[in-house]
């Protein structure tokens, strides 16, 4: 099992906000975690990453890391591509792209993945000068997966990477995540409003609502399920 | 009643019977202790409630204490009335210097006060004004002893003096900081932008807080002067000002108590250090500067809080 | 014409030492937004480190080596052991910490070595440069500044640890998805600041004696210099330290006579802030609402 979180509780001071979440992914698995905004979605990939306080049990890779610090948890192979993107916006693109490799020590490996990182995204290679702060919002958002690939992650986390995003634009994002898991075996955990688009790309997902899992399975059998097609499908 | 109530009239018995049963040394200690608070007060109002940093309130003390000065010196007046001429000046300079003031924020602000606290001992020193202010030698001036033939002695009298204005201005600024006033400062202070959008006219209240938070302090420093019967410009100078913010911090922010709890550290906590170590005493008093940040980040005031807010059921 | 010359000079000379100390408050402001008010006095502090190693027979490059050296280490030491504990504290409580530690250093240095004044050498021979414009430690102390800021400015941005300050002090949160140890950074942050202070301090106390309230003055101009270019704008801390040394050097010797010099200076830096709030460099702080 790749990422496993078994009764997780979470929240922000005295606020509540995951009831107990339970879930699990396997390696090389795309989940989507689909819901509602204020559902908690966002708040279980924090969870993750050690950024609130939490109850229950996180395991990544059989490891038990909900105590660990957010900067080990990346050094341990997560790579969050936080809500909002998190760009260093007053350093340039090529920056923000090493310093997702920061703590690698195989310095030509780092170098072959800047690369491939370039390959994906020619028009990041373009601007690898530019300050990072003044690129399109789909730029930025390349930016922020690329950021996080060059970590050379075992799992990404990725928050509303359709957010902003002209259709064609989430189209080729979302090639690019597939061809990435593929080549590169990738473990991806997206969490998404744009249910139809995550469920296309993912091959198992779950509902959250008001920090609870109501319903998971595999993508396919998601996507015909009636509940999710009437909220969140639209048909 | 309420254990407020109960609480702060023990508090002001206690205060009646000291000046009774310890030494005039001591009975002058506490009246500098008081001196104190109606000082940190104003700067609290400004500071802690308002959110605009002063580096430099000690200058509003120094003209307060020359203002009663030079009307006692110079002008024969009965030290009685120095204390509300003192306050009507600093209101006034308080009130102009606040009005440049609203350009700047923070720092910025921070530093513009300190230049202040700074310029101000250079420039009571400066020889064309001497005439006035007594230049480096400063002026000194008499106790008064208590009217009517009461039966107190000097320091007697001018401790119950003081503990009446201390009592009036503290009730007077409860009366204001509670109401409309006190919200729309606070207001200002934790999100200045939806403040004004709610039709709070910012520059008038900031600069209002200013005026008035000189005015208390101005007050202090008029008293203060009648205290120690002497004023000169080296004993109101930039270190001054850094001891009022730290009392203000340590005695609480956006907190009426906190003045007095701030009075009485920044008036015994350097007796005690230097019983400790004569040799380096404000290094002990830094060392409890720090204790008392760390286990009251939010001041005495703050920890008192917390303290009867667990005790209640 | 001559002596207006010699002042610039010498002004840029203490304006140097000005902009080294400016750049290391701005250098802590970034990473965290508060002014470290006991720069000064750290730095008087390692400078009186230095003359005792000195006068222990050390030889002076040696000596001022091995200070920066300890500089560095107590920075970081001070950050780890006492501000650490007040990181989410009140911004006017950490305020009182440095002020704390402002009062413990200067108190704790009059205690071991008193008070009296002591030489500092420097270590530039006595030869005039530029006919009787600047003497030589003037020339040493511009060229040793310029050399400060040189190393750090290619240490943020050619290397990856200068990468993962920037990054730190910008963006603390999306620092630590990547694995930056952002503490840590902190740390280092204060141990470099210390080290440029300990510079700043060994460079100016040849000029005004060594004591323990040497770099009180100092303190002040540079907290201003950094103000005027602008609080968060490295360049302009610097700029302005070279702007503020002038000023001061010009006015005290032609205008003002040098009590008051201190209280003009900073009147008319205060003054330059009502016309330009956010100094002449600084980001204007755009807020959305």
């Amino acid at each position: 099992m790749l990422l496993e979180l078994k009764g997780v509780h979470a929240g922000y001071g005295a606020t509540r906000v995951l009831h107990g979440i339970d879930f699990a992914m396997g390696e090389r698995s795309i989940s989507a975690l689909l819901g509602a905004n204020g559902a908690g979605k966002t708040t279980t990939l924090r969870a993750i990453c050690g950024m609130v306080r939490t109850q229950g049990e996180i395991r990544f890779g059989g490891e038990d890391i909900r105590h660990r610090k957010t900067e080990d948890i990346a050094r341990l192979g997560i790579a969050h591509v936080p809500d909002g993107r998190g760009t260093f916006l007053h350093l340039t693109t090529e920056e923000n792209l090493r310093l997702g490799a920061y703590a690698r020590k195989d310095k030509p490996a780092v170098a072959r993945d800047l690369e491939r990182v370039y390959g994906y995204f020619p028009r990041l290679y373009e601007r690898r000068r530019q300050q990072a702060g003044t690129l399109s919002g789909g730029e930025q958002q390349m930016l922020a997966v690329s950021r996080a690939l060059m970590l050379a992650p075992k799992l990404m986390l990725l928050d509303e990477p359709s957010f902003g995003l002209a259709p064609l634009v989430v189209r080729e994002l979302f090639g690019i995540l597939r061809t990435i898991n593929a080549e590169a075996g990738v473990g991806m955990l997206l969490v998404e409003q744009n249910a139809a688009m995550a469920l296309e790309l993912a091959d198992q997902g779950c509902v959250i609502e008001t920090g609870r899992v109501v319903l998971s399975g595999s993508a396919k059998d998601l996507k015909q399920d009636d509940a999710v097609r009437r909220s969140y499908l639209g048909y | 009643m309420s254990r407020k109530t109960i609480a702060l009239v023990i508090v002001l018995v206690v205060a009646c019977v000291l000046p009774f049963v310890v030494s005039n040394y001591h009975t002058f200690q506490l009246t500098l202790v008081l001196v104190y608070a109606i000082a940190l007060l104003g700067l609290n109002i400004l500071t802690g409630y308002n959110g605009q940093i002063s580096l430099g309130h000690g200058a509003f003390y120094a003209l307060g204490a020359y203002c009663a000065a030079i009307l006692m010196d110079k002008a024969n007046a009965p030290y009685w009335a120095t204390v509300p001429a003192a306050g009507g000046v600093c209101l006034v300079a308080g009130f102009l210097f606040g009005l440049p003031a609203l350009r700047l924020e923070g720092l910025y602000l921070a530093l513009a006060t300190f230049a202040l606290g700074v310029a101000m001992p250079q420039l009571l020193k400066y020889h064309a004004l001497e005439k006035w202010t007594g230049g480096v030698q400063g002026i000194v001036i008499n106790k008064p002893d208590a009217p009517f033939g009461i039966p107190l002695n000097a320091d007697q009298w001018l401790y119950f003096f003081t503990l009446a204005i201390m009592l009036v201005m503290f009730f007077l600024a409860w009366n204001l900081l509670r109401g409309r006033i006190g919200r729309a400062l606070v207001a200002i202070r934790d999100q200045h932008i939806a403040a004004e959008a709610m039709g709070i006219h910012n520059a008038l209240y900031k600069s209002l807080a200013f005026g008035v938070s000189a005015m208390y302090t101005g007050v202090a420093g008029a008293l203060g002067a009648i205290a120690v019967q002497f004023v000169a410009p080296d004993s109101f100078n930039i270190f001054l000002s850094i001891v009022f913010l730290v009392g203000i911090v340590i005695g609480g922010l956006a907190s009426i108590p906190g003045a007095l709890y701030g009075a009485l550290f920044i008036q015994f906590v350097p007796n005690i250090a230097d019983e400790i170590s004569k040799a380096a005493p404000w290094a002990i008093f830094g060392v409890f500067m720090i204790v008392f940040v760390y286990l009251m980040p939010t001041g005495v005031a703050g920890a008192v809080r917390l303290i009867t807010a667990r005790r209640k059921p | 014409m001559d002596a207006l010359l010699h002042q610039v000079l010498a002004g840029l000379a203490t304006g140097g030492i000005y902009a080294s100390l400016a750049l290391a408050l701005v250098m802590i402001y970034q990473a965290t937004h508060l002014v470290n008010f006991a720069q000064g006095e750290l730095a008087m502090f390692t400078t009186y480190i230095a003359w005792s190693l000195i006068n222990a027979g050390m030889p002076y490059w040696a000596a001022f080596f091995l200070t920066v050296a300890i500089a560095f280490v107590l920075g970081v030491v001070i950050e780890r052991v006492v501000i650490r504990p007040v990181e989410r504290a009140p911004v006017l409580a950490v305020v009182v910490v440095f002020i704390a530690l402002l009062l413990i250093f200067n108190s704790v240095t009059g205690w071991i070595y008193t008070y009296t004044i002591k030489q500092f050498p420097s270590p530039f021979p006595e030869q005039p440069i530029l006919g009787r414009y600047l003497s030589s430690h003037e020339a040493g102390a511009i060229g040793v500044t310029l050399v400060v800021l040189a190393l750090l400015y290619a240490f943020f941005r050619f290397t990856p640890l200068g990468l993962a300050m920037r990054a730190a002090a910008q963006n603390p949160e999306s620092s630590r998805l990547v694995g930056i140890r952002v503490g840590w950074m902190l740390a280092l942050g204060w141990g470099l600041a210390a080290a440029i202070g300990s510079v700043a301090g060994m460079m100016v106390a040849p000029i005004v004696y060594l004591d323990p309230n040497m770099m009180g003055g100092v303190l002040l101009y540079a907290f201003a210099a950094a103000l005027v270019g602008g609080i968060d704008n490295p360049w302009g801390a610097v700029a302005g330290g070279f702007l503020v040394g002038v000023l001061e050097n010009v006015l005290g010797a032609f205008v003002i006579g040098n009590e008051l010099k201190l209280s003009v200076a900073l009147v008319i830096i205060v003054g330059v802030l009502l016309v330009k709030p956010s100094g002449f460099f600084g980001r204007v702080q755009v807020t959305r609402v």
